[in-house]
């Protein structure tokens, strides 16, 4: 996109390229494996092989012998920290099974912790867990939200009456009595099958405790290093000052999964405590791939009403929603139930949601969270509208959407916060006539209408979506003049790559109205700044951005109030060149931020302060969002569907994109288009199956297909910027849109191509053996 | 039938071996346990943590470094194979502090996110960009598929071979 609205003079909305990359390019970053820590035991779990089992007895004799193992402990071991984890998103309903670190007693999916191995490296740590002899009383295990919610079934926890979780329903109007009434009634089942986040660098904790200070260092692969602190002085029954959680500079990706709290978490840096040495755990792939949460399974009955225009009625839609073995929180079904209604009129809804309890890894956000699988239902309806109706489904959309002098729009349900779901800006016709545009909308239908002739399959899959995004509580922000003479920018929020030490630094700029180069943002660390909530949803631009911005701006009033004491003037008169705060722009009356910080943060030791000036130049500001913002986008490809083998072709691919204002381009479209390679991904290829036994099947990557640059297609992305009025940059979320509708638009896309074969996709990942099976009963069905 | 225990005899803990070998243009020596992985040695026995791990089988290309002037995925080689090889590593590229207009082109293109995958991508497209140039859009996805990238995307990384590809035959 262009940079042509950025106003001279200011480094907001300016394509930089990122200050992060040097030491990245250069092999000189630090993740949390390359820290140095002298003499750091290597730990590795022992996790259990079996989906539901009873522990009947443990035995590391044989793996205490072993030369170079320092200790072996059990769930049993270590009871003192065996207290529930709670789930990020709660619910008064909500029938929370206790998730322990490590649980002592009953294991409730494959490849949870059972004990942990602390040897002198890996190597030896994983040779001493084969030593380890555990006899286990093999359960029935549960598998699916079907085998979850039939009746008379196996539990997933021994003893429970039900594997029901939670039951919500949430509506606006009566749809009952509308779907009754609508000329039109259309109902299809959906299931939608959402991969992990698989991040390139996996999880890991490291740990170190100082005995004469009692207090404990953890560097933690987070997005959230002050929820972490928070979970561990509850569990620990320790001050919060006496913990430290660093999220390391360098995080190789989080995408929602490091956003969460997990068991390893809480039992490394208590064995650090306990031994007295600091302890390392990097998870290998293999664990990552078992244990590492993930948003996996969500089935939807839906119906819909609508009258012979095409317009909508009612929707309802009864959703199943897998939580895995236990509830590390609600967010995920209750952003799919918030997100169902999307960028249209829906004056009739009901959602009910059944989420419960299986056998499987437990469940959480992944990059778009919960917002892929609503889409995905709501998108295949329409086009199912269109072809009921025999209308076009780009025209279906225009009559539904929302329009662009209606916002703020009042939907009728709640979000997830609890709040009147409500747009706060947006422009969705805009972005679905520029997506059908630069797709060559007509052209490709008269394409299609040619190509048929021909017994080829080609198809155009439309999806408008919206998302939630820059949620609260709050985020915050402190900056400080440092005694070197430099502007320091301290964040809470922890980055993985997106690139905060440049935006940050950005809006501070502005902010001072100060070179970049000066000013330093640092990140994640939470004996640098007191408080915070982390990196995720989509938040931290709207919500950290406001918060820098605001401190920025008291910085400068502080650095110009001081140096105007100095320089004997008004501090209107006062500005900065260079590192120089200059009274009329002249050197010759000038003070550098060094003799700033050298006169009101070092002083003389004591002697008075010079008289008007205020000791400490720090400023801070947290910034609360009334509400969550709404970005949103529109999406269209055309492929060509080979129905022998199923093959997807993809031959041109078109993102719209809004999320108010960008302060950075280069950084918003990398996250746009690494959002899209994430939702290729989640449309034709991951998928984490397990078998009816609860056994993990795709444990590699060589069973679980991560796209590569070959099955990304190049793809053409616009943007609109309709600002927020919720935070004063007027700033959306941008990290998830690329990834939210894009399984929608090839389901579209490709059951269009096989309309004349009347197939139906139901289900994503759309694989070519899906392909071919929808197309064999369909043809099974016209018989 | 052969007796593998035979021809084989099992480990023992104190079995070592010394390995020597160039890394950069810098000679290296370091005794190891036979199963060490080359990717272990550099990053826990030589402090070069500029290879990073993602899959250790083999599949996402995070850990490639260029042994004896191939592409060469560390998690899959032991450090005694590497014994007596000149070993190239992402620490390597840049000279007298200068990034290679390899390196530039993905700064200028934004082709790193999160810079974890990075310098895999970058070992393996220097070694392909030393035997041909990469002149299509298409060529460039085919020499960048043996690396997985999670952030994002392979918009810029394309965009990058392409320019530092050029740039090595306007030079030539």
């Amino acid at each position: 996109m262009s940079d042509t609205l950025v106003p001279e003079g200011t480094m907001i909305g300016r394509r930089l390229e990122r200050r992060e990359d040097e030491r990245l390019l250069a092999g000189h970053g630090g993740y949390l494996d390359d820290l140095d820590l002298p003499d750091a035991l290597a730990a590795a779990f022992l996790r259990s092989p079996h989906a539901h089992a009873k522990i009947l007895s443990f035995d590391a004799t044989e793996a205490l012998a072993l030369p170079g193992v320092i200790a072996v402990f059990s769930g049993a071991d270590l009871m003192e920290i065996q207290k529930p984890l709670a789930p990020k998103v709660q619910h008064p309903q909500l029938r929370d099974y206790p998730r322990l670190p490590m649980p002592p007693a009953e294991l409730h999916y494959v490849g949870e912790p059972l004990a942990v191995v602390i040897a002198e490296s890996r190597y030896i740590a994983e040779d001493a867990m084969e030593l380890i002899e555990v006899d286990f009383e093999v359960l029935p295990a549960v598998a699916s939200t079907a085998a979850a919610l039939q009746e008379n079934g196996p539990l997933a926890h021994s003893g429970d009456e039900t594997n029901v979780a939670v039951l919500l329903s949430q509506s606006a109007g009566d749809a009952a009595k509308a779907l009754a009434e609508a000329p039109n009634v259309l109902s299809d089942e959906f299931f939608v099958m959402r991969g992990g986040g698989h991040s390139m660098e996996t999880r890991g904790v490291a740990a170190r405790f100082e005995a004469a200070t009692g207090q404990v260092t953890i560097w933690d692969t987070t997005q959230a290093p002050h929820y972490a602190r928070q979970q561990l002085s509850v569990i620990y029954e320790m001050a919060e000052d006496d913990i430290r959680v660093i999220a390391p500079a360098d995080v190789g990706g989080g995408f929602g999964p490091k956003a969460q709290f997990y068991g390893e978490e809480v039992v490394i840096p208590w064995v650090a405590m306990k031994l007295g040495r600091a302890v390392k755990w990097v998870e290998d792939r293999q664990e990552n791939m078992v244990t590492s949460m993930m948003e996996r399974s969500q089935t939807h009955r839906v119906d819909v009403g609508f009258d012979n225009d095409g317009l909508l009625l009612a929707v309802k839609d009864v959703i199943e929603h897998d939580q895995g073995a236990y509830c590390a929180g609600l967010q995920v079904p209750s952003i799919t139930t918030s997100t169902v209604p999307g960028p249209y009129h829906v004056p009739n809804i009901a959602i009910e949601l059944r989420a419960c309890y299986t056998n499987m890894v437990p469940t959480s956000s992944v990059r778009g969270a919960g917002r892929p699988q609503a889409v995905f239902v709501m998108e295949r309806m329409i086009d199912r509208i269109a072809e009921h109706l025999g209308l076009d489904p780009a025209e279906v959309r225009r009559r539904n959407l929302i329009q662009a002098d209606e916002f703020p729009y009042k939907v009728g349900i709640m979000f997830r916060d609890g709040s009147p779901l409500t747009y706060d800006s947006g422009d969705f016709p805009t972005l679905l006539e520029g997506t059908l545009e630069r797709i060559g909308y007509d052209e490709a239908r008269a394409l299609q209408a040619k190509l048929r002739q021909e017994g080829r399959y080609l198809g155009i899959g439309l999806s408008v979506y919206i998302e939630g995004c820059g949620l609260g509580p709050y985020e915050g922000a402190k900056i400080r003049l440092t005694n070197k003479g430099r502007i320091l920018v301290t964040l809470a929020a922890a980055g993985q790559g997106q690139g905060y030490e440049t935006v940050y630094a950005q809006i501070a700029a502005d902010g001072i109205g100060l070179d970049m180069d000066y000013i330093e943002v640092k990140t994640g660390d939470t004996a640098r700044i007191p408080f915070g909530q982390g990196t995720f949803a989509s938040r931290i631009t709207a919500t950290c951005g406001p918060a820098v911005m605001d401190a920025a701006k008291q910085m400068r009033e502080r650095l110009l109030d001081t140096a105007s004491v100095l320089l004997g003037c008004d501090a209107s008169e006062v500005d900065f060149v260079g590192d120089k705060a200059c009274l009329g722009g002249d050197l010759e009356k000038s003070v550098s931020l060094q003799q700033l910080a050298q006169t009101a943060n070092i002083g003389k030791h004591g002697i008075t302060m010079p008289r008007g000036i205020k000791a400490g130049i720090e400023t801070s500001s947290y910034f609360s969002p009334e509400r969550a913002a709404y970005a949103s986008g529109a999406h269209a490809a055309l492929v060509e569907v080979d129905p022998e083998t199923g093959e997807i072709e993809i031959l041109k691919y078109v993102i719209g994109h809004d999320c108010g204002n960008v302060i950075n381009p280069l950084l918003v479209d990398g996250q746009v288009l690494g959002g899209f390679a994430h939702g290729i991904g989640n449309a034709m290829y991951e998928e984490p199956v397990y078998d009816v036994e609860g056994q993990p099947q795709a444990t590699s990557y060589l069973d679980y297909a991560l796209v590569s640059a070959t099955e990304v297609p190049p793809v053409e992305l616009f943007h609109i910027q309709t600002p927020s009025p919720l935070n004063p940059l007027g700033v959306k979320g941008a990290g998830e849109g690329g990834t939210i509708p894009a399984p929608a638009t090839i389901a579209n896309a490709v059951e269009d191509a096989l309309r004349p074969l009347r197939a139906r996709v139901t289900r994503a990942p759309i694989t070519p053996a899906r392909i071919v099976d929808a197309i064999v009963a369909a043809a099974a069905g016209q018989d | 039938m052969r007796d593998h225990a035979t021809e084989f005899p099992t480990r023992t803990q104190d079995e070592t071996h010394t390995v020597g070998c160039t890394v950069n243009g810098r000679e290296y020596e370091a005794v190891v346990d036979p199963r060490m992985t080359l990717a272990d040695f550099l990053r826990e026995k030589l402090r070069l943590t500029g290879t990073h791990l993602g899959c250790e089988h083999g599949v996402c290309g995070a850990c490639t470094v260029i042994v004896d002037g191939a592409a060469t995925r560390s998690c899959l080689m032991l450090a005694v194979q590497a014994d007596g090889a000149q070993l190239e590593t992402v620490e390597g590229l840049a000279e007298d502090g200068e990034l290679s207009p390899l390196q530039c082109a993905f700064k200028r293109n934004h082709a790193l996110q999160c810079g974890f995958c990075t310098p895999g991508f970058l070992m393996s497209v220097t070694a392909a960009l030393r035997e041909e140039s990469v002149t299509t859009e298409e060529q460039a996805r085919e020499v960048l598929s043996g690396n997985i990238c999670r952030c994002t995307g392979y918009t810029g990384l394309v965009k990058s071979v392409l320019e530092a590809s050029a740039g090595k035959d306007a030079q030539a």
